[in-house]
């Protein structure tokens, strides 16, 4: 603020001797720079604070729970130093290693069907065609609708009773007319659980290629086309690899997305039949909030914070040097 | 040759437009299904699927919505998610818009790690937070209430916000608020009277997107909110079913409705600007 106060002193100061002109001009600038510097850092710390503590905080009280015990349910035990005990409990838990297992494989298969299935839609999106706007419309809607509905809505899809999967299915074979899917086995109750997962959130990977489909210049297709390039041709040859900072970019969304699932599993399966569906996300909340052991949970999420690191990382390293 | 060449042309845009058309019934036919069955009575969820209660059913009642409000008191669930969503939405346009401005404009150092930190905190987990924000706010006394949930879910708005309104403040011309300067106003004047009203798109794109976050937010409501009076709308929807024989899926089915319409509304009048925001200047 200062710094625009003395500036136009500083010129009018300067004018007359004539040649200080520039340096005037240039001492004005600079100061505006300092100036418009400041006031920007104002302006970004209520974001970065708010961040900072919403995220930071947890971090380091996780941490920090994690070399404690640190339970509700026993008021009688207090809070006291156990080393790495919460760490050795998981890494030796069965059922961790399970959900482990499980959370890798969903988000393995998660991310690559989603982002195969969005590239198709990706492609649709970006030829123009009368009917866009509808279909961009329809594919938007289960994205922005709460997970919940799309969790509800195929629940009620999926039930032999209510839903028209089985309905369908009788139509096509008698004898399939009464499936039960969630939690009647756990294949099935995986099926339920990434169908539903997929429909909600194939279409925002659709959005993130579609950005990267529209910033790849048409005059690269009208060269191919000119070289006598067949359609699969130019979409091997020039969109994949001009798009591969774009699928990098849903890949790495879609993973930790992925990764993280906990809604769908909740409402749907509520990690059964028995645990079979339970995610690591699932068994984080169970321990927190059901069991109030915020000791082992703190060495949870801290772990989950340091797989997404890594998972990241692995995608940075793997497809840079290709960029 | 000509006649096999338009033959392919014929069979390959077939096959597109009914592409088309089975992604668009994927996407929307359940919605259908959930209308359909919300508008049943519980006779007929009991008597199951089929006969005259196929795809048309053959008696529609509006009893499941009036049920909805009059037994299950959807009215204040559906409030405190509004006031929520509109609370962070407010919260989040401010913040953005101000950061947006200084990390596109003011040469401030740092400006990338700063944007890398936010994008960051965007992908932080968030089973990995409810421990310690559950400790929190159980010692402020604040579990069981809506309002800690305005600030948390700026973990979902802000990062997207801020990103966006960035990039929507940096593809406006620099001459505009120079002239300003130049008459003598100073940046905050500059961003508030010339640079605000250009960039009113971009800030509508950013609350759209902030207010379908914040509605959609189960996790966190799931772990703090105690009693079904202070529950938000999605949390509310998934004990509708609970202690129950059976499961009335019109009833679940109406909240789902419901819930859905506000948004589904404001993708369909704003999709145009939903996917644009989304992905302006993202690879550029």
């Amino acid at each position: 603020m200062s710094g625009q106060a003395i500036a136009p002193a500083a010129a009018s100061e300067a004018a007359p001797t004539g040649g200080g002109g520039g340096t005037a001009r240039r001492a004005r600038r600079s100061s505006r720079r300092a100036a418009d510097r400041r006031l920007g850092y104002a302006l970004v710390a209520p974001a970065v604070i708010l961040l900072l503590a919403i995220t930071g905080f947890p971090l380091v009280y996780n941490l920090w729970n994690s070399f404690h015990y640190v339970n509700l349910s026993y008021a009688n035990v207090p809070q006291h130093f156990v080393g790495l005990s919460n760490y050795t409990r998981m890494f030796t838990s069965s059922s961790w290693l399970a959900s482990l297992e499980r959370t890798l494989a969903f988000t393995a298969v998660s991310a690559v069907f989603d982002t195969a299935v969005a590239l198709g839609l990706a492609l649709m999106l970006h030829r123009r065609f009368p009917g866009r706007g509808l279909l961009r419309a329809a594919i938007l809607i289960p994205w922005a609708v709460p997970t919940v509905v799309s969790a509800m809505l195929w629940q009620t899809m999926f039930d032999p009773r209510a839903g028209f999967v089985d309905y369908f299915l009788g139509i096509v074979h008698p004898s399939w007319g009464s499936l039960t899917w969630a939690g009647a086995s756990v294949l099935r109750s995986w099926v339920v659980v990434f169908i539903a997962d997929a429909w909600k959130n194939v279409p925002f990977v659709a959005i993130i290629l579609l950005a990267g489909l529209q910033v790849i210049p048409t005059e690269v297709y009208e060269a191919a086309k000119i070289d006598g390039a067949t359609a699969w041709q130019s979409f091997r040859r020039m969109t994949l690899p001009l798009l591969k900072p774009a699928i990098m970019v849903a890949l790495v969304f879609r993973t930790l997305q992925a990764f993280f699932v906990f809604d769908v599993i909740y409402i749907m399966t509520g990690g059964g039949p028995g645990t079979s569906t339970e995610t690591l996300s699932f068994l984080n909340y169970q321990t927190f909030i059901t069991n109030t052991d915020f000791g082992y949970g703190g060495a949870m999420s801290i772990v989950l914070i340091v797989m997404a690191l890594v998972i990241a990382g692995v995608y940075v390293r793997v497809l840079r040097p290709e960029l | 040759m000509t006649g096999r060449l338009r033959m392919r042309v014929v069979v390959r845009e077939t096959g597109f437009y009914l592409g088309v058309l089975v992604v668009i019934a994927i996407a929307l036919f359940p919605f259908y299904w959930i209308l359909r069955t919300s508008l049943e009575s519980d006779g007929q969820v009991a008597a199951g699927v089929g006969g005259k209660n196929g795809l048309l059913p053959s008696h529609l009642t509006l009893s499941s919505y009036v049920n909805d409000f009059t037994q299950q008191h959807f009215l204040t669930p559906l409030v405190n998610s509004i006031v929520v969503a509109l609370a962070t939405t407010f919260v989040t346009i401010i913040v953005a818009t101000l950061a947006g401005y200084a990390l596109a404009r003011l040469n401030i150092r740092g400006a990338g790690a700063i944007l890398g930190f936010v994008l960051l905190a965007g992908f932080f987990p968030v089973l990995a937070m409810i421990g310690p924000l559950f400790l929190l706010l159980k010692d402020l006394g604040m579990l069981n209430s809506i309002y800690p949930l305005i600030v948390i879910y700026l973990v979902y708005t802000l990062p997207i916000s801020t990103w966006l309104l960035r990039n929507f403040f940096a593809q406006i011309p620099r001459e505009l608020e120079e002239a300003a300067l130049v008459d003598g106003a100073t940046r905050l004047q500059a961003l508030v009277k010339v640079v605000a009203p250009v960039a009113v798109p971009g800030v509508f794109t950013a609350a759209i997107l902030s207010f379908i976050l914040a509605w959609n937010d189960f996790a966190f409501a799931v772990s703090f909110l105690e009693t079904p009076s202070h529950f938000t709308a999605p949390l509310s929807i998934v004990t509708f079913g609970q202690s129950q024989f059976q499961v009335f899926y019109n009833r679940i089915d109406a909240a789902v409705v419901i819930i859905s319409v506000p948004i589904a509304a404001l993708v369909l009048i704003l999709q145009r600007r939903i996917v644009s925001g989304l992905t302006a200047g993202s690879f550029r």
